[in-house]
């Protein structure tokens, strides 16, 4: 693994001593993009402007390239770059606003000029250049607030929830763009972000901040599929949670007692362990009775319909298996199914897609 | 009416026929007038800029003694600046009274709490996160409040007209410590009250028409600056 680009140590925030961040460590690797995932209030934006510069830690430090940062940090600073939620386009034109940075740093006027053609190009907004920024629409700003950030070729690219404000079309316009510019850079990337797709898409890594603090960082798989705790899990998209204990263990493969259910899982721990087991709903097939022969899948429970209800392009159905079992499936899947809240109906999942968490009942 | 129009037919006669008092009481008061608002402007755009990007403790209340500046009496602010400048006050060794400078003194004391007070309200009205940008974009300090005061341009060349329409037209104070001395301290304003006290109406008038002139003349050219489109 190469050095890390940046590195916080022992890094604590405090508002109002209030511990808004505690960071003991985290590294920024050269070329990755870590994706910083948490809910509202997690200290996502505090987190980035430490990084950034933007912002003292009351306690810690920060390593840039292995060198401490103390005192002034313009140049520091000027190997960075930084987009916020909103874009805070100058009220200049748009060339004007991706210019501002190079003349900020003193680049001689003809490489600027180049380097704002390349830019305004690469994010469809050359031919926009001498408009006002305030005559621009939320997508174009965002595009031009992008170009100012990229021209400046930065080691480090900071984005604080940059698509949050756009519509679902442009922001998916966006995000390709932007991966198509990180693929070819490779530049070191710290994307925060609450939502769960984003960070998948763009994340080599992903950081889970609650609370100011850490709770995993890992590789979008490992996030997703391991979490370390409930919380974790319930932010990841795991709709699932329910205690349970391992009854036995058989090359590799438990037999979990849930209520009155059993349910197998694939597991290290020992038997008599007492564990979380999580499901993503995305995991869980739904089928009618008759088909429960068809199932290949280890784990089938009969279960009772609950509830049914639309959840983007698919359909949330809430199950009572003895205990709340939540499945996403395709509304072609549900009008097949033809089944509705009373109905009875049998819910599979492979061994594979249990992760089980150690847990302490209290 | 008579009189009015009679004072802008005398006010013409002395700006063409070149009459050496009105273009001297007229520079006089361009001088002083400009120098202070000048010195308002720094010390006021310090001011806030101190206020709205660093956010001291005890702002709130620095903001009010600003906010209460704007009201503060000419005649008290000339009293406290001639105490301070007589031979036995603690910066009579200066021998600023009845001089320009000392008018320049109080005319600043007077037009810095007006700058700063409004600047303040201006750089506050910005995005709170715009100063962060522009930081992350490789600003220095210094740079990073040049481009705020361009963004803040509007409001902050408002405040630069009410500094210096306070400066200009302020009375009382210049006064009390120019002494009104025809050929050195002597101001449109001053000069307005001695052609009133001696009964000179007309010259009164006219010197009122030459100092609204200047006035208009100077606002016009902050309000064009203000209005000017962005550089790109």
């Amino acid at each position: 693994m190469s050095a890390p680009l940046l590195q916080l140590q022992n890094i604590v925030v405090e508002h109002a001593r209030r511990s808004v961040l505690d960071v003991p460590c985290l590294d920024i690797l050269p070329n990755e993009v870590l994706a910083v995932v948490g809910p509202n209030g997690a200290g996502k934006s505090t987190l980035l402007r430490i990084i950034g510069l933007l912002e003292q830690p009351s306690r810690g430090k920060v390593l840039f390239a292995g060198r401490p940062i103390s005192g002034n940090s313009l140049n520091f600073r000027r190997r960075m770059a930084f987009v916020f939620q909103e874009p805070l386009l100058l009220d200049t034109s748009i060339e004007g606003n991706v210019r501002t940075g190079l003349s900020l740093r003193g680049v001689p006027a003809n490489d600027r000029q180049r380097r704002v053609e390349e830019w305004t190009t690469r994010f469809g907004i050359a031919g926009l250049g001498r408009r006002s920024a305030r005559t621009l629409s939320g997508g174009e700003a965002q595009r031009t607030s992008l170009a100012r950030a990229m021209v400046l070729e930065p080691e480090i690219l900071l984005l604080d929830e940059p698509f949050s404000s756009l519509d679902a079309p442009t922001r998916e316009a966006l995000i390709d763009d932007l991966d198509a510019v990180l693929t070819s850079k490779r530049v070191a990337t710290v994307f925060v972000t609450h939502d769960r797709a984003e960070a998948l898409r763009l994340g080599d890594r992903i950081a889970v901040l609650m609370g100011g603090k850490v709770r995993q960082l890992g590789t979008a798989a490992e996030v997703f599929s391991s979490p370390v705790d409930s919380e974790v899990a319930a932010f990841v998209g795991v709709e699932t949670i329910v205690p349970g204990r391992i009854r036995e263990v058989s090359s590799g493969l438990a037999s979990i007692i849930v209520g009155e259910n059993t349910i197998e899982a694939t597991t290290e721990l020992p038997p008599g362990s007492d564990v979380l087991v999580c499901l993503r709903p995305e995991d869980v097939t739904v089928s009618g009775l008759a088909d429960a022969t068809l199932m290949s899948a280890r784990n089938r429970l009969r279960v009772a319909v609950t509830r049914v209800r639309p959840a983007g392009p698919y359909v949330r159905m809430e199950l009572d298996a003895g205990f709340n079992l939540v499945a996403h499936i395709t509304k072609q899947s549900l009008e097949e199914l033809a089944i509705s809240p009373g109905a009875n109906a049998i819910a599979s999942f492979k061994a594979t897609a249990v992760h089980l968490i150690p847990h302490r009942p209290g | 009416m008579d009189l009015i129009w009679d004072g802008v037919t005398e006010a013409l006669r002395l700006i063409f026929s070149g009459n050496g008092y009105v273009y001297e009481v007229t520079f006089t008061s361009l001088l002083v007038s400009g120098s202070a608002t000048l010195i308002a402007l720094v010390l006021g755009l310090g001011i806030a800029s101190f206020l709205a990007f660093r956010a001291p403790p005890g702002r709130t209340l620095a903001l009010s003694a600003f906010n209460a500046g704007m009201a503060l009496p000419p005649v008290a602010v000339g009293l406290l600046v001639s105490i301070m400048l007589w031979r036995t006050g603690p910066l009579g060794q200066l021998h600023l009274l009845y001089s320009r400078t000392a008018i320049v003194i109080a005319q600043a004391v007077i037009a810095t709490p007006v700058v700063a007070a409004l600047s303040t309200a201006a750089l506050q009205g910005l995005n709170p996160n715009l100063r962060l940008q522009v930081l992350a974009l490789g600003a220095s300090r210094w740079q990073a409040a040049l481009l705020l005061f361009r963004e803040a341009r509007l409001s902050l060349l408002a405040a630069g007209m009410a500094g210096f329409g306070a400066a200009i037209s302020e009375v009382g104070a210049t006064i009390m410590v120019g002494g009104n001395i025809k050929g050195s301290t002597r101001t449109l304003t001053s000069a307005i009250v001695l052609e009133v006290q001696q009964g000179d109406f007309e010259t009164a008038i006219a010197l009122s028409f030459i100092l609204l002139a200047v006035i208009l003349g100077i606002i016009t050219v902050f309000t064009m600056l203000q209005q000017r489109r962005p550089p790109a």
